[in-house]
């Protein structure tokens, strides 16, 4: 409907800066008043709408996060091979009153806000955020989002969150309550040197982060809603797209809750509301609260936000590893509906599983039974795409190249993420687990090991569209077989670590006698940690390096199908030169239709005698 | 080259299997197997989804590794096969695993209703609780109810956990209990939010404040056991330890009656003491 009446991008009007308008002409090559990167870099300090410029600001935020939230894990690393021992240099600094040492509050401190940065101001942002917003006009086949200025607020949200994140350091050290924030630990001012105002601030600077959310939110789905170019039916819409608007849609009505909880919460820190705070309740002999609240209640509101998240922070990257290795397998995607629709299941399922994090909470035991079915049963599409990508493969034509790995890795790195969940989805079994350092192995598989790989790969494979120009090949290897192998051993020794029941933010275990001996694991975890840390060295200097020194390459450097490759690279504001036409679906690699193994979603291929239908990536 | 990247992929589940295989061995698994019969069937259970799990990892994997080095790229003109899937294959791949953890989520439902479903904990446990055990930064209270005291109905038991008896008898962070039969105890939380952790036992229960869960728990011998708190419950989180001694029934009792007369000594070495201490406070 609305695809069609949608003018030419050129006739649109929008703010001045951008060389879109002088680019339109005949598609000429190199005529086309190409973007140059100072064109970017201009932009990038102001309040730009393009949602291309929107996208690398984001990605750039995030990346820069990237390091920041490294660098607190490495603190608690450091404490948890050496625990209570003098960090060289940066100890020294940070903590010169102690001797060098990192005091149990701090290390409280450093697990939360690892948690936080990662999860709010990184994998969040740079899959919707930097991802979301660059791609989903450019393979939709729009000029741009559907409100540009909405979308500049998205970005600039951060920068509060952020702000107020780094404030909150000020007081008593950071909140310290865990990236959960339980009551009454969180609730109760006393209750914890990070208690206080930082905690205000945190939940604070996380409702910031929910309005760029949100605003994002909003704008995918009604830009996939109404902007498509004339012939992208939904059935022809990239995997990306899908799952970029499933995500939306998941955003869209989890976080409503979250943020209202989170206010909740605030009035019981500042206004003396009892949402959360029982009565009678005495911390460190302060006067007994007034009370009426229950505590498990946080943890409903918290998680049923908190888990639909966790697709938030997969479903995108799902979609992204399935267009890079289709394109790198010169090859369909297996299953092409079988793989929207159990994206779809997982994001529906996704809303009824999250008493799984609640197990042992005091929770109605019949309610756990029925939230392990859901669990269980959330695993199937899981597993379905698993098996997709793997049929993707089969038959193919595999290039390994640097986004063909990392998206390789993702895969593997699922399977192990996916097959770890199972065990604590069995809640007896989770009885056990929960708390320990299987929950960390866990998330840390799905959380850095699939989504991370995925976006590493996602950076290489679109930095040509951002850019113009490739990424280093063999910097980018050296990268991901480094990461690869540091991962896998400072992960992968974590299920072992909870097999032995090793417990989750403690600041130091081995006084237990039946722990003490996990320390020397610790300490090879903890290199690992540090040597995958420095590593993303070479992706943030191979990725601004590139910028400058890459190779330039034209349109469509990978042979890719989807539609933001016809677009120029860098494309212009406005994105296309002329309004695109879609033929097909993004997946038609090899296509006996023509002689190349690529066939673009825009190119026209006049009907043949035998082949007259043009297969729609079903 | 071009196969490298397939051996490369091959590679690390081959050696995170060799890696799982020899850490036991290391100390890198279960401290000790479940010192408790509940806890030995969430070890079976472990170990049933161990097998499902890990014969998944290899296949997948293994298929994996075939499509790496079959289907690399020679640097032939070969085109890729043109195949947009196959629903025979989509059919298998949705039932079997769909079966797989059906069978998995039922087949364990018994050993979760026989820890936490009220109606099938021990009679005699809940008639007779050990202790009330509270919850508080950074450690464990516990109160037994006199020795020798019995309790005679339910209402009873709720008064006690009301308010306490004057003959209660109070301790920290060493909970005795009698070996080899359930015993239960009501859990609380006199601030934030606690987590009775006793991993031997495979026994985790939240201490929720507001709250009182009865926690039940069996140690099948005599011995000493961890008690690890496992919720955050802020800075000194770490060091809220406690320890678990399971003894024989009559050195249980002998040890709540010596903990109630120290209780009860007053500092006069005068009479001798009787079995109605706390008397004289």
């Amino acid at each position: 409907m609305s695809t069609l009446d949608q003018a030419p991008p050129s006739s649109h009007g929008h703010d001045d800066h951008g060389p879109g308008k002088d680019g339109h002409g005949p598609a000429g090559h190199g005529h086309h008043g190409p973007v140059t990167l100072w064109m970017i870099f201009r932009q990038l300090p102001t309040f730009s709408k393009d949602h291309k410029i929107i996208g690398i600001q984001f990605l750039m935020t995030t990346l820069l996060m990237l390091m920041v939230g490294g660098a607190l894990a490495l603190g608690v690393r450091w404490q948890l091979a050496f625990p209570f021992q003098r960090m060289p240099i940066l100890g020294d600094i940070l903590f010169g009153s102690q001797a060098g040492v990192i005091p149990p509050e701090t290390y409280t401190m450093l697990f939360t806000m690892h948690a936080t940065v990662m999860i709010f101001l990184v994998i969040i942002p740079i899959l919707a955020g930097a991802f979301g917003n660059f791609l989903i006009p450019l393979m939709v086949g729009a000029d741009d989002m559907a409100f540009p200025t909405l979308n500049m607020l998205s970005y600039w949200f951060m920068w509060p969150a952020s702000a107020l994140f780094g404030l909150s350091f000020a007081f008593g050290g950071g909140p310290a309550g865990g990236w959960t924030s339980y009551p009454l630990l969180s609730a109760l001012p006393t209750a914890a040197p990070g208690s206080g105002h930082a905690q205000t601030l945190w939940l604070l600077a996380v409702t910031f982060v929910g309005f760029s959310s949100m605003m994002g939110s909003i704008n995918y789905m009604t830009t996939i809603i109404n902007m498509r170019a004339p012939g992208m039916t939904l059935f022809r819409m990239p995997l990306t797209i899908w799952a970029m608007f499933i995500t939306a849609i998941l955003q869209a009505f989890a976080l409503p809750v979250l943020t209202a909880a989170g206010f909740m919460l605030v009035a019981d820190r500042t206004i003396g509301t009892c949402f959360f705070i029982p009565a009678g309740i005495v911390v460190n002999n302060s006067d007994p609260t007034v009370g009426g609240g229950q505590a498990l209640l946080w943890q409903h509101l918290f998680w049923f936000y908190s888990h639909p998240a966790v697709y938030i922070m997969l479903l995108p990257a799902m979609g992204m590893v399935s267009d890079i290795l289709s394109c790198m397998c010169r090859k369909p995607i297996f299953g092409y509906k079988p793989m929207v629709y159990s994206m779809a299941a997982i994001a529906g399922l996704g809303f009824i599983v999250w008493g799984h994090h609640m197990f042992t909470s005091g929770m109605n035991p019949a309610l756990g039974m029925s939230f392990m079915i859901s669990t269980m049963m959330i695993a199937l599409p899981s597993a379905i795409k698993t098996f997709n990508w793997i049929g993707t493969m089969w038959g193919g034509n595999i290039r390994f190249n640097v986004p063909m790995l990392n998206a390789v890795a993702f895969v593997s790195m699922f399977i192990v993420g996916g097959l770890s969940g199972i065990f604590m989805a069995a809640v007896p079994v989770d009885i056990y687990f929960h708390d320990t350092y299987f929950i960390v192995a866990h998330f840390h598989y799905v959380l850095f090991g699939t989504t991370l790989f995925g976006v590493f790969g996602a950076i290489h494979f679109w930095f040509p569209k951002m850019f113009g120009r490739m990424m280093s090949e063999t910097v980018g290897k050296v990268h991901f077989v480094l990461t690869f192998i540091a991962f896998n051993c400072t992960f992968f020794p974590m299920h072992l670590l909870g097999i032995a029941a090793f417990p989750r933010r403690l600041a130091d275990p081995y006084h237990y006698s039946s722990l003490e001996h996990l320390l020397p694991l610790n300490q090879f975890i903890t290199i690992s940690a540090i040597v995958m840390g420095f590593t993303q060295f070479l992706l943030l200097g191979n990725f601004f390096y590139s910028m400058f020194a890459g190779k330039k390459v034209g349109r469509n450097p990978w042979e890719a199908n989807g539609l933001e490759w016809s677009a120029p690279s860098p494309p212009g504001h406005g994105n296309f030169e002329s309004l695109p036409i879609i033929y097909r679906g993004p997946y038609e690699y090899s296509s006996p239709l023509t002689e190349n193994d690529f066939l673009m979603q825009t190119e026209y291929v006049p009907k043949t005698g035998q082949t007259t239908q043009v297969a729609s990536g079903h | 080259m071009r196969r490298f990247w397939a051996l490369f992929f091959l590679a690390w589940p081959i050696v995170a299997i060799a890696w799982s295989w020899a850490a036991p061995s290391y100390g890198w698994w279960f401290y000790r197997p479940a010192q408790s019969p509940l806890g030995q069937e969430i070890d079976n259970l472990f170990y049933l989804i161990l097998v499902i799990v890990t014969t998944v990892f290899i296949g997948t994997n293994l298929a994996l590794f075939y499509v790496l080095w079959k289907f690399s790229d020679d640097g032939s003109p070969r085109k890729g096969s043109f195949s947009h899937g196959s629903h025979i294959l989509e059919m298998v791949w949705t039932v079997t695993p769909a079966g797989v953890l059906l069978f998995i989520s039922l087949y364990q439902m018994d050993v979760w209703a026989r820890f936490r479903m009220t109606k099938n904990f021990d009679k005699e446990a809940v008639a007779q609780p050990l202790a009330e055990i509270t919850a508080r930064q950074f450690e464990w209270r516990i109160r037994y109810p006199a020795p020798g005291r019995k309790f005679q109905n339910k209402a009873e038991i709720e008064e006690w956990l009301k308010r306490p008896s004057r003959d209660d008898v109070y301790t920290v962070n060493e909970l005795h209990c009698p070996a080899n039969k359930p015993v239960l105890i009501h859990l609380r939380s006199e601030d934030v939010l606690h987590s009775f952790f006793i991993p031997d036992l495979r026994v985790k229960q939240d201490a929720v404040p507001g709250l009182v869960i009865p926690v039940w728990f069996e140690a099948s011998k005599a011995d000493h056991y961890d008690l690890i708190c496992a919720e955050l419950c802020g800075w000194g989180h770490y060091k809220m330890k406690g320890r678990i001694s399971a003894e024989s029934d009559a050195d249980f009792q002998t040890y709540k009656r010596e903990l109630a007369a120290k209780q009860a000594f007053d500092g006069v070495p005068a009479k001798t003491e009787t079995k109605k201490e706390g008397e004289g406070q």
